[in-house]
């Protein structure tokens, strides 16, 4: 204990070797409520995430700018919510894949859409999808569309300022009707009925926001869609590949195709090319 | 026999109890009655009022508690016990509030208040809750729920119980005694519970406490003249119950 004090450690009970609480008592009544309650991840000891990369941005030389480098977009209607995603996986100037996939199925009722650091998002966004299927075996009734965002949000607030990338956009349908939430990783949540996330998203608002009518047709929605996207990888470097599109249904979802950008790009400037 | 396996609860008897359990259960059968009833949009919960002394203040003890907007309990057993009970089912409910956006269901709360109970009988060096609780609210799809959970924490729905003092004739009370019809208004839920009270405590109306939940309210505890209508209605549907019969005999 005297190394400890002259760390200037502070001795919680239920303190590890490491630094944060991980060890879960599996007689412990909490494990059967949501596991956000302990962090998922060990710290070193000694460890400061957050003021590393505070002294990384900015003006004291280095700059680590965590870029979301995608473009995913959501809309509710009349008929439901469309999510449309790109397929482009970047590492800096080199696309890593060109058929990422950006939308992690949850449920036949919950979609979430990924953007920014792709591991971040496919491991956080993979223990969502675990914590809704403990909901539904605990309580007998699938999650809610609010309580998966908050869920997720929560998880973010876990590791705030400790360079988490994670923009992304939860989607269902739940006892209330349709649901769309943006989570972040700062801890942002919102619900909306539009939303786009990622590097291209200016594009796609542009886009989605002249061309929506509330009572528009379910075509007309997947064309609005399919042209969010296209218009933006035709202008953002780092977003291109395939659109992934869904419609969250009364029913479920339903994916209602995979198109490759050059082509739509080709079918909507005809003359341009 | 018993006397070998009472000591430390985390050890079986040879032929299968938990003796801690099972006297911690006999606590709960000498506290005070209490009865919960299930209607169609009001949920009732009844307890016997100890008799308080001359010099103490009349409301501070009160056995009947809300756990959140939507859900309240009443308990039979050990006082002590049920407010440390009470505390921690308040602060879940909270908690789930805030990590889930959304009111817990009677049902979540329930299963809380009985794995809680359940740890207790699984560890060294403690005992069980001397209590069994009567949990009653309204999902938020509106549905009115009754439970039931026990000190070894095993919890049922009901339609309608009772525990504590004299359980067995209130249950029986209530079996013949709860149909469609009873429980057709709001009114006729809350003197069910009443007349099932009154079977077993002397002294009538005036050491019964009454509370209701409708849908979308808070807890609301009946005064004492409220009570009093109550019971001036039931004696007059005894009154004309029994003149009924007469006139049938006679005829």
């Amino acid at each position: 204990m005297a190394l400890q004090n002259i760390c200037g450690l502070k001795s919680h009970s239920g303190q590890g070797v490491f630094g944060t609480m991980t060890s879960q008592h599996p007689s412990r009544i909490d494990h059967f409520t949501f596991g956000s309650k302990c962090q998922e991840f060990a710290l070193p000891v000694g460890a400061d995430p957050v003021g590393f990369l505070k002294a990384c941005s900015g003006e004291n030389g280095v700059s680590i700018d965590l870029n979301h480098g995608t473009t995913t977009l959501a809309f509710k209607f009349r008929h439901g919510v469309i999510v449309a995603v790109d397929s482009r996986a970047s590492a800096g100037d080199y696309i890593a894949s060109k058929y990422a996939n950006k939308v992690i199925e949850i449920n036949p009722y919950l979609l979430g859409t990924m953007s920014g650091s792709a591991a971040d998002c496919q491991y956080w966004e993979r223990l969502l999808a675990k914590e809704c299927r403990l909901y539904k075996l605990r309580n007998k009734e699938r999650i809610s569309v609010s309580s998966a965002s908050k869920l997720l949000c929560n998880m973010m607030l876990g590791y705030r300022g400790m360079g988490l990338s994670v923009g992304s956009m939860i989607c269902g349908w739940d006892k209330q009707g349709p649901g769309l939430y943006y989570v972040d990783d700062n801890g942002t949540r919102l619900s909306g009925r539009m939303f786009s996330t990622g590097c291209g998203n200016g594009y796609a608002y542009g886009v989605v926001d002249s061309g929506y009518r509330e009572d528009m047709t379910v075509e007309e929605a997947y064309e609005l869609g399919l042209r969010g996207i296209t218009h933006a990888t035709h202008r953002d470097a780092y977003s291109g590949g395939v659109v992934n599109m869904y419609h969250m249904q009364e029913e479920g979802w339903i994916k209602v195709c995979q198109e490759d950008v050059s082509e739509l790009i080709h079918r909507y400037k005809k003359g341009m090319f | 026999m018993a006397a070998r396996y009472d000591r430390a609860i985390t050890v079986f008897s040879p032929d299968g109890h938990l003796f801690q359990v099972e006297y911690a259960q006999e606590a709960v059968k000498k506290g005070s009655t209490a009865v919960g009833i299930r209607g169609k949009d009001i949920v009732v919960l009844g307890v016997e009022k100890k008799s308080v002394a001359k010099l103490q203040e009349e409301r501070t003890v009160r056995k009947i508690c809300d756990l959140d907007e939507h859900v309240c309990m009443a308990f039979a057993g050990l006082t002590a016990d049920a407010r440390i009970v009470i505390n921690r089912a308040r602060v879940e409910c909270q908690s789930h509030r805030l990590t889930v956006e959304d009111p817990v269901t009677v049902e979540y709360i329930t299963r809380y208040i009985a794995t809680l109970k359940q740890r207790y009988t699984q560890s060294n060096g403690r005992r069980p809750f001397g209590i069994s609780a009567l949990i009653v609210g309204f999902d938020s799809d509106g549905t009115p729920r009754l439970y039931q959970t026990d000190p070894s924490g095993t919890y049922h729905a009901w339609k309608a119980n009772a525990i504590g003092r004299s359980a067995k004739t209130v249950r029986e009370f209530l079996e013949k005694n709860y149909t469609e019809g009873a429980i057709v208004s709001d009114n006729d839920t809350m003197k069910l519970a009443l007349k099932a009270l009154l079977e077993v405590v002397q002294s009538g109306g005036k050491n019964i406490e009454l509370a209701v939940m409708r849908r979308n309210q808070p807890l609301k505890i009946l005064e004492s003249k409220e009570i009093e209508t109550l019971v001036e209605e039931i004696e007059k549907e005894k009154e004309e119950e029994a003149e009924k019969k007469k006139q049938k005999k006679s005829s």
